[in-house]
């Protein structure tokens, strides 16, 4: 059985790892280019006025790799569950060959479980290389802009495109059991990563843990724009939320000043103002890390399950 | 010996006949021929079967029939074998009967007859001759 | 000798309709067993359930001595050939090969090899390339190859044209012949099973109508016509299958056990074919179809 899992997916299997082994090459290749125009920008040691300017000037390398990067592993492990897991059971059902596999010695359980097994665990580990490879890759940048934790960052490093196949993946196997037929069942897959994208992104992540909350009252230096004032958010800090809060305490979305209104010879305009940080600090990445994995995978398993139950139901 | 040089069978689904039946029938007209003699071996179950796609248990049925008409005995292991024949001594008088029947046909040809009433004007002199011969 | 095949108060419901019911037959050991009836009649059902690719809603079966239930060594024991012979097209036949070979526990790789080679075929062909009697041909492979004691087979020629069709018999029946097997083939072309079955099962409308042995068929089966007269006079062993009427005639194709000794009957022996279609003229409630025919009047 192990075999023919292999076999069957062999051609897919091939392509997908080929073009993996390609990107490779050209991620290393690149990244190592990176990593030595790192060190001489100079921009972690920056501490002169202009910092912005170095920093500027390193994140235009590979801006267009960089961007086109991203969006890849983020919409990765949806397209592989879509392709792998929906159509596993799915065409069997609907081309009829069950009724061939079904009828050999190997009984249903085994069946899928070993095709879920082989299909599952090469998909995992492909996802996994392609993560770890992105990770690297996009190291130098990260540790320069802070911005691994924020959304779409979160998705698209370390352990969580993995999860995100695993759930995808689980979802397809379940949902090509149940609709029976492939093209539904990789329709109602993309239904469901989206959904779970927009679920986890907007309200399971943010609340793995109960946000911090920082209040700053608002200052004018002399020159330059207003800064907050009290704790300072760390830049590896996930900022969720900010919150302008004007001197009654309502909330405003912007500060309108005009050149010649009075205040601004003061320096007085943002008196009063306060804002409001919701933030998780960076120590919590990976323990949020973690915990979405958990869930999702935690997820896939459950729909598993589902699965080799209403496949089992249908023999005698 | 090569048996399927000696008998060939063929089933004629419209006949009515029973599958067995003809096989059996057939194995007795080639008894009469000559066409098997003492010691030949009849085609196995499974020329048979393959040749004819039809069941086993026919073919086997058939040889357990003629078998029983002590005709052909079954070896374990061996093959089916005809152990007498249905020709008489009348065997010798076939080919020369065979050469003045095949120089009447050729007469009734020359006549104009076609294949039907050939056949038609033989069986018609057959059939009142062989009840002469009962009476 | 117990049954290969013995169903008992079998039935499958999907939603309302009962697609099978109250089927008890069993099919002798070492028979090979047709399985007749018009589309759509629970052929297909009645064969599903007996490889465990349905569960039975009420009654019971068992194969080979054992339950469908999709264990193992249940499934090793009974070879299947699906409708419309399903195969992997995107595997090559000698692919097909080593799947029988890793999910078969019984696999006999030498009389695989042994047919793919007197077949013809290109192991390196993909399936999907294959014509409808190689397909059908390698199925049949598939199934034998794994040694099973119950061999079943649903349509499998019903698509195949005449040659393909006769050589996958002839096929069957060589194999048949060699390894022994108790076989159950569904079809609905009764002049293909006239000479390969000795035993008949004849499914019309969910109910099995008959299920008996082929040579006991066509000796208790005989057409009776004589002048016009009502049926139920008829002595009570009896039993008419099919019956039409002009207003002369009668004509009917009887079920009887003992000879018929009415002078006004003329009575003639049937074909299997006669005897199959005549049950399948059948209404569902196990009613004879009667039909009044015109005259044919003399002109």
């Amino acid at each position: 059985m192990t075999w023919l899992s292999w076999r069957q997916l062999r051609t897919q299997a091939v392509a997908v790892y080929g073009l993996l082994a390609a990107l490779a090459v050209l991620l290393l290749i690149t990244g190592n280019d990176l990593r030595h125009l790192l060190a001489r920008s100079g921009v972690l040691t920056c501490d002169s006025g202009d910092c912005g300017t170095v920093l500027d000037a390193f994140n235009a390398h590979y801006k267009v790799l960089r961007s086109i990067l991203g969006p890849i592993i983020y919409i990765f492990p949806g397209i592989l569950g879509i392709f792998w897991g929906a159509p596993l059971v799915a065409r069997e059902l609907e081309s009829g060959t069950y009724r061939l596999a079904w009828t050999q010695s190997v009984s249903r359980t085994r069946w899928l479980a070993t095709k879920v097994a082989v299909v599952g665990l090469a998909g995992l580990a492909v996802t996994g290389l392609f993560s770890l490879l992105v990770t690297w890759w996009s190291s130098p940048n990260d540790t320069v802009s802070h911005s691994r934790f924020s959304p779409p960052y979160f998705d698209e490093r370390n352990l969580m495109p993995v999860a995100w196949a695993a759930f995808t993946f689980a979802f397809g196997v379940l949902a090509g059991v149940l609709i029976r037929r492939t093209l539904p069942a990789m329709a109602a897959t993309l239904v469901a990563y989206i959904g779970a994208k927009i679920v986890m992104t907007a309200w399971i992540i943010p609340n793995l843990a109960t946000p911090l909350k920082v209040t700053g009252a608002l200052k004018a230096p002399e020159d330059g724009p207003p800064v907050v004032t009290g704790r300072r958010i760390g830049p590896s800090d996930w900022v969720v939320s900010q919150v302008l809060h004007g001197p009654d305490g309502r909330a405003v979305h912007d500060i309108r000043i005009t050149p010649d209104d009075p205040c601004a010879r003061t320096h007085a305009c943002f008196d009063g103002f306060t804002q409001t940080t919701t933030f998780h600090p960076g120590s919590r990445y990976w323990p949020f890390q973690w915990e979405s994995t958990g869930i999702l995978v935690g997820l896939a398993a459950a729909m598993l399950a589902a699965a080799f139950l209403v496949l089992r139901r249908r023999a005698a | 010996m090569n048996r399927l040089m000696m008998i060939e069978f063929h089933l004629d689904s419209r006949s009515g006949v029973s599958p067995y039946l003809q096989v059996m029938q057939q194995v007795h007209r080639a008894l009469r021929l000559g066409l098997l003699q003492v010691g030949d071996q009849l085609p196995t179950v499974k020329d048979v079967v393959t040749a004819l796609a039809i069941n086993p248990n026919t073919v086997l049925k058939a040889y357990r029939g003629l078998e029983q008409e002590g005709l052909v005995a079954g070896k374990p292991g061996v093959g089916t074998f005809v152990i007498r024949t249905l020709t008489d001594d009348s065997l010798p008088a076939h080919a020369p009967l065979r050469r003045d029947l095949e120089r009447w046909m050729r007469k009734a040809r020359l006549a104009g007859l076609d294949g039907d009433s050939i056949e038609a004007l033989f069986r018609d002199t057959f059939r009142a001759f062989a009840a002469e011969d009962v009476a | 000798m117990t049954a290969a095949l013995e169903a008992a108060g079998l039935g499958k419901r999907f939603g309302k309709r009962w697609a099978l019911q109250d089927c008890t037959v069993a099919v002798p050991t070492g028979s090979i067993c047709g399985l007749v009836g018009p589309n759509g009649a629970g052929k297909t059902t009645l064969i599903q359930l007996a490889v465990g690719l349905l569960a039975p809603t009420a009654g019971s079966i068992t194969v080979a001595g054992g339950t469908p239930d999709g264990r193992p060594a249940q499934l090793a024991k009974v070879g299947f050939v699906a409708q419309d012979t399903p195969t992997y097209a995107q595997l090559t036949v000698a692919d097909h090969l080593r799947l029988g070979a890793h999910l078969n526990p019984g696999w006999d790789a030498a009389l695989a090899g042994r047919r793919i080679d007197q077949l013809g075929l290109d192991p390196k062909q993909k399936a999907g390339k294959l014509s409808g009697g190689q397909r059908a041909q390698l199925a049949l492979t598939l199934a034998v190859a794994k040694r099973p004691e119950v061999l079943i087979l649903d349509e499998p020629v019903a698509s195949l044209d005449p040659l393909a069709r006769r050589d996958f018999l002839s096929s069957l029946m060589e194999l048949v012949t060699e390894h022994g097997m108790t076989v159950l083939l569904s079809s609905h072309l009764v002049a293909d099973l006239e000479r390969v079955c000795d035993h008949l099962v004849v499914l019309v409308a969910s109910r099995v109508q008959v299920a008996s042995d082929v040579d006991e068929l066509l000796a208790t089966h005989r057409r009776i016509s004589g002048p016009r007269r009502e049926l139920s006079t008829l002595p009570a062993d009896q039993q008419v299958i099919e019956a039409s009427h002009t207003d002369r005639q009668t004509t009917a194709i009887i079920r009887t056990a003992q000879p018929i000794h009415d002078p006004a009957w003329s009575v003639t022996e049937l074909t299997l074919e006669d005897i199959v279609l005549a049950y399948m003229a059948h209404r569902g409630d196990g009613q004879p179809v009667r039909r009044q025919l015109a005259e044919v009047r003399a002109s």
